[in-house]
């Protein structure tokens, strides 16, 4: 989907360097999840402005609509009923794509640019590139990428990237009828939460705190908590989210090593043949059967 | 083609088509592996007709090899056992290596050095069916938690890393080994050559005559 190509500073699969002359600001979107009324105006705008369209489901008896992320529903508002001090809260999650600041979908993919990120934060995927193997799936530490039958491209939350392009806000953002979804700089976003957790804790919320996870060198996407010291309880939100010591190994440094080792045989090979020669039959032996 | 009534029988019709075909599948399961291996190796999936091509075709050849190293395995299982000659043999390889076999121990139809590289095959390939199994995407890998699927990747590839140095050996080894290619090629080998490779297999077919 993306356009701005001098904008891209990681791109998958690629070992050289992307255009970086060109720095823009870092852009990060909060949701402040205890300003949400759980209304779904966000998801009717991403359908919205995407041009995406879900199947029509069945009522599975909760709120929950579509019940999981899809490859037409980049973002779904998660519904969370828990016990707390406070007595029972109902707890509601905007979720999708957190735009990690280190991909696990980029690092994981092995199509070049079917994965970038730009320097603003954003992580977008380049379908006409994807080859549909599902390593992004593999590699997102909050299970986002959704792989499509139809046509077996993975799609995601683009955080708008068409939109921030060309300086205007995200679509859910847009829509937000509480507020409860800004956008701006990351600094800023950082700001604005730091107010607003002062805030909830005045109010009681001892642990309200900013969801900005340092395991992928912080998100794009932030979430203000009233509960930060218990993220699963918004519906599995990841406690310490990571790409994790398995795709490191899948992807770091092993295989280019592995590499150099398979040459390495087949060079070591030539040339044990080159200084020891053929294993032929002996002269005694061809003697014996002429 | 009449056989050489001088010659040994070393590998039967089937054997030799059933070989070629893990052989053919194998280099084939290569090119378009290494596609997904490292960004070097990318522009192999030209090879395949692109890159959705290759994520599309590598597991239904892995599905190919696997069948045809199954019936490759349960025909030669048996003459792969190791015995003591063998680990003897071995333990003697570095000679071997050296360019000098006079002092090897008599291999039978298989050396201890072939054995060994069919157990390591053996074990390789089902690394490799299982854990391709949990990463084919398009059948099977939404029955399997992100966790397993990343341990499977990583399993996959070092298991093909393994593989491929066991078969470039093999490759090499064939071709060090001047006229074993004949043997897989043409089924039959001169006896001297017999003699001279597998002794102890040369004395089983003609009872220790010319």
């Amino acid at each position: 989907m993306a356009l701005q190509s001098l904008d891209i500073t990681r791109r998958s699969a690629t070992t050289t360097a992307s255009p970086s002359q060109r720095q823009t600001i870092k852009v990060a979107k909060l949701i402040d999840v205890t300003k949400c009324i759980g209304c779904k105006a966000c998801q009717v705008a991403c359908m919205e402005w995407n041009d995406t369209r879900d199947a029509i489901g069945s009522n599975h008896g909760v709120l929950d609509n579509p019940m999981d992320l899809t490859e037409n529903s980049w973002t779904v508002m998660r519904y969370a009923e828990v016990e707390t001090d406070r007595g029972l809260e109902w707890l509601i999650r905007k979720d999708g794509c957190m735009h990690c600041a280190d991909p696990g979908c980029l690092k994981a993919c092995p199509a070049p640019g079917a994965i970038v990120q730009f320097s603003n934060g954003i992580v977008d995927f380049h379908e006409e590139n994807c080859i549909g193997c599902g390593y992004c799936i593999a590699g997102c530490p909050f299970d986002i990428p959704r792989l499509s039958k139809k046509d077996s491209k993975v799609y995601k939350c683009t955080l708008c990237s068409d939109r921030v392009a060309v300086g205007l806000e995200p679509a859910c953002v847009k829509t937000c009828p509480t507020g409860a979804i800004v956008f701006g700089s990351k600094e800023e976003m950082t700001h604005h939460a730091e107010g607003r957790i002062v805030d909830l804790k005045e109010r009681g919320f001892a642990k309200a705190g900013l969801y900005d996870p340092a395991g992928v060198e912080g998100t794009h996407v932030m979430y203000v908590l009233h509960h930060a010291d218990q993220p699963e309880v918004y519906c599995g939100l990841p406690r310490k989210p990571s790409i994790g010591p398995m795709v490191g190994l899948w992807k770091g440094a092993a295989k280019p090593l592995a590499s150099f080792a398979l040459a390495m045989v087949a060079i070591g090979a030539f040339f044990h043949y080159v200084t020891k020669g053929p294993n032929v039959v002996s002269k005694e032996i061809e003697k014996e059967f002429e | 083609m009449k056989s050489d009534p001088n010659k040994l029988l070393r590998y039967t019709p089937f054997e030799r088509a059933n070989h070629w075909l893990v052989a053919i599948t194998f280099i084939l399961l290569a090119l378009s592996g290494l596609v997904f291996f490292h960004p070097a190796f990318y522009p192999l999936n030209q090879l395949f007709g692109g890159g959705v091509w290759t994520r599309i075709l590598h597991p239904f050849l892995g599905l190919v090899m696997a069948l045809s190293f199954g019936v490759m395995f349960f025909s030669y299982r048996k003459l792969n056992l190791m015995t003591p000659t063998d680990r003897a043999w071995l333990s003697h390889v570095r000679e071997m290596v050296d360019g000098d076999d006079r002092n090897m121990p008599e291999a039978g139809k298989f050396n201890g050095g072939q054995k060994l590289l069919f157990w390591l095959l053996v074990a390789c390939m089902v690394l490799l069916i299982l854990s391709g199994i949990v990463i084919w995407r398009a059948y099977f890998a939404f029955l399997f938690p992100a966790a397993v699927i990343r341990f499977a990747s990583v399993v996959h590839a070092v298991a093909a890393t393994v593989i491929n140095a066991l078969i470039i050996f093999h490759i090499y080894a064939a071709i060090w080994t001047r006229e074993s290619i004949d043997a897989m090629l043409y089924g039959q080998v001169r006896r001297a050559w017999a003699k001279q490779h597998h002794p102890a297999w040369f004395r089983e077919m003609t009872g220790g005559g010319k």
